[in-house]
């Protein structure tokens, strides 16, 4: 027994980031002891938050060198997509880890507007900033060490699918780890993986399908109102209390964490494979709930909704179908 | 040559439908710029319909079905009625001008009306110029 666990080549395992936050390699950090067991299996190459290792590194490995990469962060400048293409090439399996990687997530909202609109935000009119200068980031800088480089910062917040050919998807923001470990484990003890493309760790019914909360069937909504306007009892529908939840719209497999912790769900899992637009989705689910037929109530009603767009694609703009806003 | 705008048009089977064959079988003149989809009710326009269409290259869409109380399937006109008032106000956040879509009811025996309705929404797509959304939506 011993000697047949020792033959076994230990899988080799990368995770990276593009533009993410963080959360998600530390959502990986969270398995906790956990963490043991997956090392037992598994040799750490690359994983820029926990190990010193360097780009070239990995340029070194050969190719397919890699058994998997867990891919999490967008796609919004060179460098971000240079490691892209890198870990492509490096790795077997390329997961999309995470809403950001998966759809675009939070940064995908930098869709709205374009480089330069966020230039002038960040480095001109943002409260906290004084640069009369008109100081920008360049690409290359002469200093007495030698030239250093920037990469360049695109037009367009892109899901890691639009950049490279991605295996699978576990989608989250982050994903909640249980889902991790039982990916992991499928992958390190060879059971046979479900098709390529097919997102991991998710459900494939909605939200709604199974939540906790109480619902009947008569949903109407007179009113829209942000969780604050509402004296939430703790067990009715979020909708049916007039409060968005993306319920409808959403995977399930997140555990309800916002549920529980008494928050509409906000989308992170994206939508249920049977719905190819998450907005679409809830304009309909929505329009249906809207209790009013008279064009001038209705849109009272309507305009109550602050922000459709960001909030049917806080997490999912880029992977939508209309991924960017017409400027 | 002058652009010519192209419209998807998604007409429910009971009324408008009807309306714009009541068009063609009186040899009414109108612009063809139009592309009729029939569908058995407006309330069976999923937003997704709508997107697409826009997504691969329509510059315009306009949705149509019977008048507030005709609805062959009672409230079919007034989902879509809610529904397009919503997702008319998304369209334009994503910077889609109003103008590209639009929701007319059109009865059975309103031919006249329904050439008009596509005379006019073709002559102010022509103002607006061709749409830039299926382009900006390609991935370099
Ligand atoms: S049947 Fe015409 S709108 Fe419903």
């Amino acid at each position: 027994m011993e000697n047949s666990e020792k033959k076994k080549p230990k899988l080799k395992m990368a995770v990276y980031w593009g533009a993410a936050c963080g959360g998600c390699c530390v959502s990986v950090l969270d398995v906790h002891e956990k963490l043991f067991d997956i090392t037992e299996l598994a040799d750490l190459v690359f994983w820029p938050i926990a190990l010193d290792v360097k780009y070239d590194d990995v340029r070194a490995m050969p190719n397919g060198y890699i058994d998997v990469t867990l891919f999490n962060g967008a796609i919004r400048n060179s460098e971000n997509q240079y490691m892209a293409m890198l870990l492509r090439e490096k790795s077997k399996i390329l997961v999309a880890y995470g809403s950001c990687a998966h759809l675009g997530g939070i940064p995908g909202l930098a869709n709205f507007t374009n480089r330069d609109g966020i230039f002038e935000r960040v480095y001109d009119t943002s409260e906290s900033t004084v640069n009369p200068e008109k100081t920008r980031p360049q690409l290359k800088t002469q200093v007495p060490e030698g030239e250093l480089h920037l990469p360049y910062f695109f037009d367009d917040v892109l899901a890691l699918d639009q950049v490279v050919c991605v295996d699978y998807y576990v989608p989250g923001c982050p994903p909640q780890t249980e889902r991790l470990v039982e990916v992991f484990m499928a992958i390190a003890t060879g059971a046979t993986l479900p098709s390529k493309k097919t997102v991991l760790g998710a459900w494939d019914k909605t939200q709604c399908d199974e939540c906790i909360r109480t619902k009947t069937d008569k949903k109407t909504i007179k009113e829209f109102r942000r969780p604050y306007e509402i004296e939430d009892d703790g067990e009715t529908c979020f909708l049916e209390q007039g409060v968005i939840c993306m319920g409808p719209a959403t995977r399930g497999g997140c555990g309800y964490r916002c549920i529980k912790g008494n928050a509409p769900c906000k989308g992170c899992y994206g939508p249920s494979p049977d719905i190819s637009d998450p907005g679409a989705k809830m304009i309909s689910s929505i329009g249906t709930m809207i209790d009013s037929n008279d064009p001038v109530e209705i849109s009272e009603i309507v305009d109550q909704v602050a922000d459709p767009a960001g909030t049917f694609y806080r997490f999912s703009l880029p992977g939508s179908i209309i991924r960017r806003k017409i400027l | 040559m002058e652009f010519q705008p192209t419209i998807i048009s998604f007409l429910c089977n009971w009324c408008s439908y009807t309306g714009a064959d009541l068009a063609g079988t009186s040899r009414m003149k109108y612009a063809p710029n139009i592309r009729i989809i029939r569908i058995m009710c407006s309330g069976r326009v999923d937003p997704t319909f709508v997107l697409k269409s826009f997504r691969e290259g329509a510059d315009g869409v306009l949705i149509c079905g019977c008048h507030p109380g005709d609805c062959h399937y009672h409230e079919g006109n007034y989902k879509c009625l809610r529904r397009f008032k919503l997702l008319h106000k998304y369209i334009q956040q994503m910077g889609i001008h109003k103008d590209r879509l639009r929701l007319e009811w059109i009865s059975a025996s309103e031919g006249r009306q329904f050439a008009d309705l596509v005379d006019n929404m073709t002559e102010r797509l022509m103002e607006l110029g061709p749409s830039p959304i299926k382009e900006i939506m390609e991935i370099a």
